[in-house]
């Protein structure tokens, strides 16, 4: 007998759930799987959202399945369904449709919606945006924010925080002239210190974007925005990127326990045993909403679940890691982002920092016991790359701390020896056929004078050909000194 | 002896060089003009004749470790081969073959084991090299050569991305060909490749060991998010896209950042310098192609190159570097398990009948495909697996992965029979060890890592009591009661006999002959014979301008994703450990490890270890380790690298015993190239007590 099971929601969470499902149970001998999505089109990703606004990707590109993917992989897919209620004793959904589907097991993802802030105007009275406001959620979202910016009049943003944040890049990019107005000191408060806040403004300021910080709308009007210090923006288009809040009416109507999101415990199942919820809709100890890695990989261990691929898997958390994804905004920011100078008096902890805000880096780094407890890079993107590996890893923080802060910004480890006179005689001049220095001075006293000859002496430069150069330098400086500098002794040339 | 012009005995480069006799005695070698190598010879190449003249030769034939005549020892070895297949059948006798081989030994060894032996069991060390680039280029393009152009027009691109390959020490004279263009190096480590890449304008991008998967698709993705695409040629020329897009749109650069730790902004950058070059490359090589997913992970930079639309266009392209003298040739003669000659594969009936009918059999009697090189040396002396292996031209008992595991399987046989110039570690085991020529004693062809097909010339006598290999192969074959003329041990008539073979597949000789070599002809396959009274061809230098070799003329897009590598670090094996080459050296170093002034440069292995792990294991520069892995522990002495990655450490694999980097590696194959995981695996380091 085949498992049934019911997926509400056909997000990224739900999709990948159906895939990691069809991974493990590729003949669908062990689960039969619908997947219910209010949407009226295909699952798409999310994440490339802001690519999208920003004009890099097409709608179409960001589509996770291709047509027929669904059939093919013995999945029932039905979009444009929304699901009105779902009775756990009876293990059934109801549709709008008004179909009524059957399940062994039932999976919650419903992921999030926008929040809009009770500013007037911004809403219409059943709570959709009203004219002239846009939130950023969805590929619907996506369309109506670039028709609103369409006539290339200015958009205000209202939230200075990640999807915010690349809205407003994604526009700029565009041309369209951009306000940021975010209710809070600095920019990202939750990802990052007030110091990292301010370095990053500067940057958006840079690329022609206005910033305006613990400011709120108040009242929004079509063409004027309100603001709560009594100034006035005069803009076409409001885009809302407030927040998110966890699908979870369904879940409380059919009475699990939620509080802000579906609780799950490491199985994923709320709090009927044969209910589950992953993704934005589902709260968990060790999970951060709103992160696509976490949903990822909670669709994954249900998927071990549900098939008996692997009884034993559990969900332990993920570790939150934001990395801003924009044209010319490095900014990456991980665990403990807050500590400051007094954590540092504990021995175990160390507080690094770098910053220069008229190049737009800034650098803070957090070490416990040695590893990587938390760090902000702003506009140090490989060391941003190599300190996220430390911390997905738990592994030691090297030694040279200042290498790891700033990356690629420090010098060169070796500088270029300046005259051929400083190299040692026995420094390898051509790695191809191993010839030192020493022996290109003795084969320059033996009368191979040029280039060339030295090749033929020494083989120096046959191989790669990338040492002509520095053979070139060394007879110049032999010429130069000739016959003035000594012929070398024998203790110099052995090598 | 007059000056003779021929090629250096190592690498793919095959580097043309003179060998005149020498002031001192012996040959001496000079470099000669010659477009792949540019007149550039490396150090290997230049104390390439210290081989002929030095003493490690053997003299005659070993029959269990004593002195024998070859007619006794070619006897016995017959003897106990007809006796094995009575008893067993013709699978339990084996043939292990080299990608060092010549064309014509290569061709003659294929078809020994499924006329003379009747058996499916051959296969050859090519498969550790070349066969994850081979498989991908296939499903891509249709057919498999290295290079589908001249290495020379790599001299007129602005930018080249190199993809594990670390040319500046396993092929110098290459990056001659590189001084116009900017490179993008993928490495884990800061290679000889990546310093001068970087020194000259360039990127070096290194990922975490085993993660290459991950960095290809977020460049693809970057590709496509930047404007990059090149939509008419992906319509125009290929099929698949979509597909790939849709695994690729997961691997955002930042995603793909966190697997592979290669920052986001890089990718953007390495991306924007390959698209916006007016011509461009990417080369894979061995650090792409020998992981448990490495087919997949050429076919992933494949995919770059075809959203980009390199392939197939005059300027620009994709190529896989291949390693081993005639690594290219090695691979198209049947001495793989899957193939016949001319590139064709055995379980095609129109290959078979083809073959079988240039062999003077019947296409029944060919055997099928038979294991691949290491499943192979994994079923030695089992219940189902060969009972005797004969090997020319190879070194497994180094060179393959889990080489403790190798050598036990070795010695399980009922009789083991090597064929070496040297007394190789593996011929240290053999029941009879039978002492062939080598490179400069000997004619015959290569075909070069741009499927340009070369000449090797006779400049020297091989000691007395030494046979060719084709001497070797006609007396068993002989002995096995094949007609002598099935088995011409002259290279010139196995030559004519391959081209015959190969006429019509993939890899067409047909109108390659010596003669036309002989004249100084530029020939790169394919070169069909002429028709009767047409002129001769001209080859085909660049491959895919018109159209690809798949029966719709498009480049075909796989769709792969990314996961592994097949062990990942934990807490008893924390790091990654990752093997290669070193410019002094080469393959298993039987040969260069002979070579006094090479084995003064590097005369012993060592293990690059980040100065702060060292520390942490309380190793300093110059101790001796153990590198201790699941499956085994090499011994090196340590060498402390500022630029290596905290996470890994590096072995040479040129060294035997002790010190075989093959001790620790994780033989988990690649699903369809059935490559070994050489380039990553979990250990970690002990002091030596």
């Amino acid at each position: 007998m085949r498992r049934r099971v019911v997926v509400v929601g056909y997000g990224m969470a739900g999709a990948r759930l159906a895939e990691e499902v069809r991974r493990r149970d590729p003949g669908g001998g062990a689960v039969a799987l619908t997947v219910l999505g209010a949407e009226p089109h295909a699952a798409y990703n999310r994440v490339l959202l802001s690519s999208v606004l920003a004009g890099g990707l097409a709608a179409d590109a960001v589509r996770l399945h291709e047509p027929g993917w669904a059939a093919r992989c013995d999945v029932d897919v039905r979009t444009g369904v929304r699901v009105v209620g779902i009775d756990p004793g009876a293990r059934r959904v109801v549709c709008d449709d008004g179909a009524t589907l059957p399940w062994d097991d039932l999976v919650l993802a419903t992921g999030s919606r926008a929040w809009l802030p009770p500013v007037p105007g911004l809403a219409t009275p059943d709570g959709a945006p009203a004219d002239g406001v846009a939130v950023f959620r969805d590929l619907a979202d996506c369309r109506r924010i670039l028709d609103l910016a369409a006539s290339g009049s200015r958009v205000a943003v209202l939230g200075g925080g990640l999807l915010g944040l690349e809205a407003a890049r994604g526009l700029a990019g565009r041309g369209v002239p951009v306000t940021v107005l975010h209710p809070v000191g600095h920019l990202m408060e939750r990802q990052l210190d007030p110091g990292a806040g301010q370095v990053l403004a500067g940057t958006l300021r840079g690329l022609g974007i206005t910033v305006r910080l613990g400011v709120r709308a108040r009242e929004w009007r079509p063409g004027r925005l309100e603001c709560d210090d009594g100034s006035r923006l005069d803009c076409a288009a409001v885009v809302v990127a407030a927040g998110v809040r966890a699908q979870t009416w369904l879940a409380r109507t059919a009475g699990l326990a939620v509080e802000s999101g579906v609780l799950v415990d490491d199985r994923l199942t709320t709090s009927h045993p044969r209910v589950h919820a992953i993704g934005d809709c589902a709260q968990h100890p060790g999970a951060v909403s709103g992160l696509v890695a976490a949903a990822w990989e909670q669709a994954t261990v249900l998927a071990d679940l549900l098939t008996g691929a692997d009884p034993a898997a559990r969900y332990h958390g993920t570790p939150t890691v934001t990395r801003l994804k924009a044209r010319d905004l490095d900014v990456a920011a991980l665990g403990e982002v807050h500590a400051d100078q007094d954590d540092a008096a504990d021995p175990s902890v160390e507080v690094l920092w770098f910053s220069d805000p008229a190049r737009g880096r800034y650098a803070k780094l957090v070490l416990r016991d040695e590893r990587v407890a938390g760090a902000i890079l702003l506009g140090a993107p490989d060391a941003a790359a190599r300190i996220v590996t430390l911390y997905d890893r738990g592994a030691p923080a090297p030694s040279d701390r200042l290498a790891l802060l700033l990356g690629r910004a420090l010098p060169p480890e070796v500088e270029p020896v300046a005259s051929p006179a400083l190299l040692p005689a026995r420094a390898v001049v051509c790695r191809c056929s191993a010839v030192t220095k020493g022996r290109l001075v003795t084969a320059w006293w033996a009368g191979a004078r040029d280039v060339a000859a030295l090749a033929r002496a020494t083989h120096a430069g046959t191989g790669c050909g990338g040492c002509r150069d520095t053979v070139d330098g060394i007879c110049g400086w032999l010429a130069a000194g000739d016959p003035a500098p000594a012929a070398p002794t024998a203790k110099e040339v052995v090598a | 002896m007059p000056e003779v012009a021929t090629h250096c005995p190592y690498c793919a480069l095959q580097c043309a060089m003179t060998l005149a006799d020498g002031v001192t005695g012996g040959l001496a070698v000079s470099p000669r003009p010659f477009p792949a190598s540019r007149g550039g010879l490396c150090h290997k190449g230049w104390t390439a004749a210290a081989l002929l003249t030095g003493g490690a030769r053997l003299s005659g034939p070993l029959l269990a470790g004593r002195s024998a005549g070859w007619d006794a020892a070619l006897d016995a070895v017959a003897a106990r081969l007809r006796a094995l297949r009575a008893r067993h059948g013709p699978d339990s006798v084996a043939v292990f073959g080299g990608g060092g081989l010549t064309n014509e030994k290569a061709y003659l060894l294929g078809k020994f084991a499924r006329v003379a032996l009747g058996t499916s069991q051959i296969d050859y060390n090519g498969r550790f090299c070349m066969s994850s680039a081979a498989a991908a280029g296939i499903r891509a393009f249709g057919v498999d050569r290295g290079l589908p152009f001249p290495v020379t027009d790599l001299a007129g691109a602005e930018a080249v991305a190199l993809v594990g390959a670390n040319v500046g020490e396993t092929m110098p004279p290459f990056l001659g060909h590189l001084r116009q263009a900017v490179q993008v190096v993928v490495d884990p480590r800061r290679t000889a490749t990546a310093v001068q890449a970087v020194a000259s304008g360039g990127l070096h991008l290194a990922p975490a060991p085993g993660s290459d998967l991950a960095l290809a698709l977020g460049m693809l993705h970057v590709a496509v998010a930047e404007g990059y695409l090149d939509q008419p040629y992906v319509d125009a020329r290929t099929t698949g896209f979509d597909a790939v897009w849709r695994l690729a749109a997961r691997w955002w650069p930042e995603r793909a950042e966190r697997v592979c730790g290669v920052a986001a902004s890089d990718m953007r950058a390495a991306v924007a310098l390959l698209a916006h070059a007016g011509s461009a490359y990417v080369l894979t090589a061995r650090g792409t192609d020998q992981h448990a997913r490495g087919t997949d992970t050429v076919s992933a930079w494949i995919n770059l190159a075809l959203t980009l639309g390199l392939p197939g266009r005059p300027g620009s392209g994709f190529g896989c570097l291949t390693g081993q003298g005639n690594g290219q040739g090695g691979r198209e003669h049947g001495q793989k398990a899957d193939q016949l000659p001319g590139y064709r594969r055995i379980d095609d009936p129109a290959a078979r009948r083809h073959v079988a009918a240039v062999w003077g059999v019947s296409p029944g009697e060919l055997p099928g495909p038979g294991r691949s090189a290491y499943e192979l040396l994994d079923a030695l002396g089992r219940p189902d697996g060969p009972r005797a292996l004969l090997v020319f031209g190879s070194n497994p008992v180094v060179s393959a992965p889990n080489s403790r595991h190798v050598a036990q399987r070795l010695s399980a046989l009922d009789l083991l029979v090597v064929a070496d110039p040297f007394g190789s570690e593996t011929a240290a085991l053999a029941d009879v060890v039978l002492p062939v020529t080598q490179w400069a004693e000997e004619e015959g062809t290569l075909t070069n890592l741009e499927g340009r097909v070369l000449r090797r010339r006779r400049a020297a006598c091989p000691p007395p009591g030494v046979r060719t290999d084709l001497e070797v192969i006609a007396g068993l074959a002989v002995r096995l009661g094949q007609p002598a003329s099935r088995f011409p041990p002259d290279p010139a008539m196995v030559f004519d006999e391959l081209r015959a073979a190969s006429a019509g597949g993939p890899a067409d000789y047909g109108g390659i002959s010596y003669q036309r070599l002989d004249a100084g002809e530029a020939l790169y396959w394919p070169c069909p014979a002429a028709e009767p009274g047409g002129p001769a061809h001209p080859g085909t230098p660049r491959m895919f301008l018109d159209g690809f070799a798949h029966p719709d003329g498009r480049a075909r897009f796989v769709p792969v994703d990314a996961s592994g590598p097949a062990e990942r670090p934990d807490a008893g094996y924390p790091l990654h450990a990752t093997t290669g080459r070193v410019l002094a050296h080469y393959q298993s170093g039987t040969q260069t490890r002979r070579v006094a002034e090479l084995s003064a440069v590097t005369p012993e292995s060592y293990v690059e270890v980040h100065p702060d792990v060292a520390a942490r294991a309380g190793l300093a520069d110059g101790d001796l380790t153990r590198v201790v892995s699941r499956r085994g522990v090499a011994t090196a002495r340590v060498r402390t690298v500022a630029s290596l990655r905290e996470d890994t450490v590096f072995l040479p694999f040129h060294f035997p015993g002790e010190q075989a980097a093959n001790l620790v590696t994780n033989p988990a194959l690649d699903p369809v190239s059935r490559m070994p995981e050489f380039k990553v695996c979990a250990v970690r380091l002990e002091r030596v007590p």
